[in-house]
């Protein structure tokens, strides 16, 4: 009975789709199904059934006790009336203007001079990339006490070497964001080795012609290999944006959002929303709209590159 | 060969002056990427009235007994206990399960791959704070909250990225391997346990240091899931070190960082290669 049905099943589908499967098609395909089910358990557990169950919450008022309470586009209405979604969208997005470009041209530039022929440049290149090794809590922390305005090293020079008063650092509400920027000097390693990696690739022979038409240094880094990297910086550029929204780690142990709210970073927001106050329906939108502008600035990367981008297969 | 060394003569008239150029930006950088490090490791070694300092003191009065002191203040050992185990775990169960599914989309024909292939690339795009919330309400229903299956559970699906990774280095291996395997008599267990999975040991610890490097260092996940101070890791209980003090202890606070960051360090001594390889192929996937 079972067999029979199995059967008829079996050649429905196949004058539906007119295509004969050998045994050892249909053989392979169940073997793929289970090689990936760890995957599909997973994605149904973890991210597709918490992205629609997420899309349901953020439609709701939900403190967990109680069941939700549908409130329609309550939440994404009260967003803009939120004071704090305005302090923490305006600091993360004040961070991530500086931090992103910071990033991007010490990156580029470092490998550059990680990319000269010289003695010892194995050593060099260690030597820059191991910083970015420290990180999370560990280089909070150092930054915090590299930058302290009482007897951090950092201030301490400046008085000893130039008699300059340094600035109060992450005390200080004009200072904080960038003191969170300039701690991109010890995470700077990753995207240096990835525009060390480009460089290496970059053909020898357009320098060489180069040379011959007389170009210098400046005009063959501006006319060549920015061009031919330009792939590699919008990577990097994209990859940055989207850290620099999730921040999140470095103001929690060195500043806790202050002083005054200047460093409550929207991820920080939504985090105190939904595991202190347990808003998880806030806490949803909140997180919704992190996503729309995630989105939003990648693809407006993409779109601003078009012009800008040059992929050598266009040109084929 | 003789334009050749013509050009070389013309090319080298300013070429000393580039050379030294370079040499003092790269010593220059040198200092700014690694006094911060000693400065860290010389705050540790210090007492406490000597990191007040002004002018600041760069050699220090060598208190080792600082790295002992920060296992007697806090329970430092416990914490270091914790990220052990919690990361060995989650490394070996995220790269393994990653490789597996890795090897279905890399080497199995099936209909609808592309569009699941497609799937996996998009959750990369996904940032974690969308799924957080509810993640966090399933395993509060299941009560697992302040323990560590909630972090330990999601990784039997793989991550994403390991998985492209793995995928990617598995392409590169010939087909003929898997054709040789089954003329003998060898099913697919056979080709990923027996030929694959060794092969590809290289992309395996690529993807585990990768792992390695976020959980030890994340922060979000424990904070959110872990409530009791004995079973934080290393970096919750790092981020919580002050709480002990009524005024900051930096020179116990850097001896704490330090041994928090010695792991990743050492692993990145031996292992560095495969750290470089893994953040060049994660640039060169766009």
């Amino acid at each position: 009975m079972h067999l029979d049905h199995s059967v008829e099943t079996q050649r429905t589908v196949r004058t539906k789709k007119k295509v004969k499967r050998s045994p050892k098609a249909k053989r392979q395909e169940r073997a793929f199904w289970l090689f990936i089910s760890p995957w599909v358990i997973g994605f149904i557990c973890f991210t597709g059934g918490p992205i629609i169950a997420s899309l349901f919450l953020s439609f709701t008022s939900y403190d967990i006790v109680s069941s939700p309470i549908w409130v329609g586009l309550g939440n994404y209405i009260h967003l803009f009336s939120d004071f704090l979604v305005l302090k923490s969208l305006s600091a993360t997005a004040f961070y991530a203007l500086l931090a992103v470009p910071f990033t991007i041209i010490l990156g580029l530039l470092l490998a550059i001079l990680l990319n000269q022929k010289v003695k010892g440049q194995a050593f060099f290149r260690t030597a820059f990339y191991a910083p970015s090794i420290i990180s999370g809590v560990s280089v909070a922390f150092l930054w915090s006490w590299l930058l302290n305005p009482d007897f951090g090293v950092v201030n301490s020079l400046l008085k000893q070497l130039f008699g300059i008063d340094g600035p109060n650092w992450f005390n200080s509400t004009n200072w904080v964001i960038p003191s969170m920027a300039l701690m991109q000097l010890t995470a700077v390693g990753g995207t240096m080795v990835i525009f060390l990696a480009s460089l290496q690739q970059l053909p020898k022979e357009l320098y060489e012609s180069a040379a011959l038409d007389g170009a210098k240094g400046w005009a063959k880094f501006i006319h060549i290999t920015v061009p031919l990297i330009s792939p590699v910086i919008l990577f990097n550029t994209i990859i940055a944006i989207i850290g620099s929204f999730q921040i999140f780690t470095q103001a929690y142990v060195i500043t806790q959002g202050g002083p005054d709210w200047h460093s409550y970073f929207y991820v920080y927001y939504l985090f105190d929303t939904a595991f202190s106050q347990y808003r998880m329906g806030y806490a949803s939108a909140l997180a919704w709209v992190l996503f729309i502008i995630i989105f939003v600035l990648t693809m407006l990367s993409l779109f601003v590159s078009r012009r800008l981008v040059y992929y050598e297969y266009e040109n084929k | 060969m003789t334009t050749q060394s013509k050009k070389n003569y013309v090319h080298d008239e300013y070429g000393w002056i580039r050379k030294i150029m370079i040499y003092v930006l790269l010593i220059l950088g040198l200092a700014f990427f690694l006094l911060p490090v000693v400065w860290m490791l010389s705050t540790a070694l210090k007492t406490l009235p000597e990191t007040q300092a002004f002018p600041p003191k760069w050699i220090p009065s060598f208190q080792w007994h600082n790295f002992v002191q920060v296992f007697k203040e806090v329970p430092f050992g416990r914490f270091t206990w914790n990220s052990v185990w919690y990361t060995i775990v989650t490394v070996c169960s995220t790269t393994f399960f990653s490789a597996f599914v890795a090897f279905g989309f890399a080497r199995l024909k099936a209909r609808g791959k592309a569009v699941l292939f497609g799937i996996v690339l998009s959750t990369m795009m996904l940032p974690p704070q969308v799924t957080m919330i509810p993640q966090y309400l399933i395993f509060n229903k299941l009560g697992l909250v302040d323990s560590y299956w909630p972090l330990i559970i999601p990784t039997i699906g793989g991550s994403a990225f390991t998985i492209f990774l793995l995928r990617q280095f598995y392409m590169g291996l010939p087909k003929e391997l898997d054709e040789a395997v089954e003329i003998d008599g060898g099913g697919y267990f056979t080709i990923f346990f027996r030929i694959l999975l060794p092969l590809s040991m290289p992309g395996m610890a690529t993807a585990a240091i990768m792992e390695f490097m976020y959980r030890w260092n994340d922060l979000i996940g424990p904070l959110i899931y872990l409530s009791t101070p004995d079973k934080y890791p290393l970096a919750l209980g790092l981020a919580n070190f002050t709480a002990a003090f009524a005024q900051t202890p930096w020179n116990l606070l850097m001896a704490a960082s330090i041994i928090a960051i010695l792991p990743p360090l050492l692993l990145f001594f031996f292992a560095q290669k495969y750290f470089i390889r893994g953040i060049v192929i994660s640039g060169t996937k766009g």
